[in-house]
């Protein structure tokens, strides 16, 4: 089996934004919509102030919620653990966006430029898709070059011409996808090095995002 | 931390609300037109009046949606969406409850059908507002919503406006007054302890702390006109029989008022999300991890 595992190394990320500015590069998503994005956390009291940055977005959970309420079977979960939405299915009546516990669906109606003065940029043109209008549209873990793979033989998480664009561009290494099925994957060793948590576990969603937090004694 | 408390959603507003306005006052108002028929109470106008709600409840949902001409789309899920199960229940409670409702009205009448129509259509109702109970049950984010609580609040609220309702029909058709009037102020009590459960679960066990703001601003309305006020109302109507019907129906009214409140309040105001949280923070270099943080959030009791 396969289950494409996202890994953010909190220890590691610097809270660039990099990974959200390439994600609306590659999937020209609309002003406000962030796919990928990294919170700035605060924690503590002063003195004892810790900042954290954490990356966010789907979490292509295993037990997804918006899987199990969506009424069209627009989304689904794919073999290898990717959410995805088929857009010529969604009603976009916005009960996956409720029943998601991490703010990662967004529905949008019309089309919205970040310039509109300016008229639209050349990836806004270029990945235009009336099929996202007034449906359900979210992070995919960017399966179209997943996808790819399988007809390269390259590997997810390790070939960049396969890998999301928001690990591709993480400049700190903080952002690592690949297979948590295969013992050998770049997340397995990551996985098994360090200890993580996974956002909201106790919603029992099994998400697929996990975050490193120190290394294992 | 804007970002990261738990932010009120923008997906279902009104219309939603509307959804479970309309149709738990309409399920709730074809079980008690079934009850009270079984009284001598005139089926017709309370059938035609509870599909009609169900309906409106029904286009506010279609209003909401974004790509409403693909709105079959909807039956596609029974397996697992209580959205589906809702359509395809609603899709039998009309129509049955449309042939009930003609097949008891005077102009029509078939003894026949309507017997066995009137109590379909009382089952389906039950399933129909069993399903919005789920619907709201399965939104795993928001807090408000997913609380086990909530669904004998939505169950009971549904049946009181459904029994409101009937007291207004009763006013102006006539029929029994005294078991509606006492039906009401059991289901009035019964939604009162509900509404108190959920609220102290939510705040025992924490919730975001503008949900839990906007819920208990709303409750002295709520119980002051749709449980105390009808309360009265129910009780001045038993002893002054002369003008029984109609402070009936006046109870009826509040009743339904404060259920409407409620559900416009826990659906389209106190539907704050799940924000997010960090169990710890991250240890670099040396040394231990930080206590973590879930802002926005009540610390509860438990």
């Amino acid at each position: 089996m396969t289950r494409y595992v996202m890994v953010a190394d909190l220890r590691r990320c610097v809270g660039c934004q990099t990974c959200t500015a390439a994600c609306k590069h590659a999937n020209a998503t609309p002003p406000g919509v962030q796919w990928r994005q990294v919170l700035d956390m605060e924690t503590g009291t002063y003195p004892q102030v810790q900042r954290t940055f954490v990356p966010v977005g789907c979490m292509h959970c295993a037990e997804p919620p918006c899987e199990d309420v969506c009424p069209s079977t627009a989304t689904k979960i794919r073999a290898d653990g990717i959410v995805e939405i088929d857009y010529d299915l969604c009603i976009g009546c916005g009960y996956c966006a409720v029943a998601c516990p991490y703010q990662a669906r967004h529905i949008v109606h019309k089309r919205d430029l970040a310039y509109e003065k300016k008229g639209a940029m050349q990836h806004e043109d270029a990945r235009f898709d009336e099929k996202r209008m007034s449906v359900a549209m979210k992070c995919n873990f960017c399966q179209g070059r997943i996808d790819t793979a399988k007809e390269t033989g390259q590997t997810p998480g390790v070939d960049p011409e396969v890998t999301p664009a928001c690990v591709n561009s993480c400049i700190a290494g903080a952002l690592k996808f690949g297979d948590r099925d295969d013992p050998d994957s770049n997340v397995s060793g990551l996985l098994a090095e360090n200890q993580t948590f996974r956002m909201h576990e106790e919603l029992g969603t099994d998400p697929g995002f996990y975050y490193i937090w120190d290394k294992k004694s | 931390m804007s970002q990261i408390e738990p932010r009120h959603q923008l997906n279902w507003d009104w219309r939603a609300a509307g959804n479970f306005i309309g149709g738990g006052s309409g399920s709730g108002l074809v079980i008690l037109a079934a009850l009270a028929a079984g009284t001598g109470a005139p089926y017709w106008p309370l059938g035609f009046a509870g599909a009609i709600l169900v309906g409106v409840g029904l286009l506010c949902v279609w209003m909401e949606i974004g790509r409403p001409w693909r709105a079959l789309h909807v039956f596609f899920h029974p397996q697992s969406s209580w959205m589906t199960r809702e359509a395809f229940v609603s899709a039998l409670l009309l129509p049955v409850t449309l042939l009930a409702a003609l097949a008891a009205a005077p102009f029509v009448y078939l003894p026949a059908i309507a017997g066995g129509a009137i109590s379909l259509a009382a089952l389906l109702a039950v399933a129909y507002l069993y399903c919005q109970t789920r619907i709201l049950f399965a939104s795993k984010g928001i807090p408000a919503w997913r609380h086990a609580r909530l669904r004998p609040v939505i169950i009971l609220t549904g049946l009181a406006e459904g029994c409101g309702f009937l007291l207004i029909a009763t006013a102006l058709f006539g029929g029994a007054v005294v078991s509606p009037l006492i039906l009401l102020f059991l289901l009035l009590l019964g939604r009162w302890l509900a509404w108190r459960r959920y609220l102290g679960a939510l705040t025992a066990e924490g919730a975001p702390i503008k949900a839990l703001a906007a819920l208990n601003q709303a409750t002295p309305m709520i119980n002051g006109l749709g449980h105390y006020a009808a309360a009265i109302l129910v009780a001045l109507a038993l002893v002054l029989a002369e003008f029984g019907p109609w402070i009936g129906a006046l109870a009826g009214l509040a009743a339904i008022a404060g259920g409407w409140q409620l559900k416009f309040v826990v659906v389209a105001r106190a539907a704050f999300n799940q924000g997010f949280a960090l169990p710890l923070t991250p240890v670099r270099g040396v040394g231990a991890p930080g206590p973590g943080d879930k802002p926005g959030w009540s610390k509860g009791e438990t």
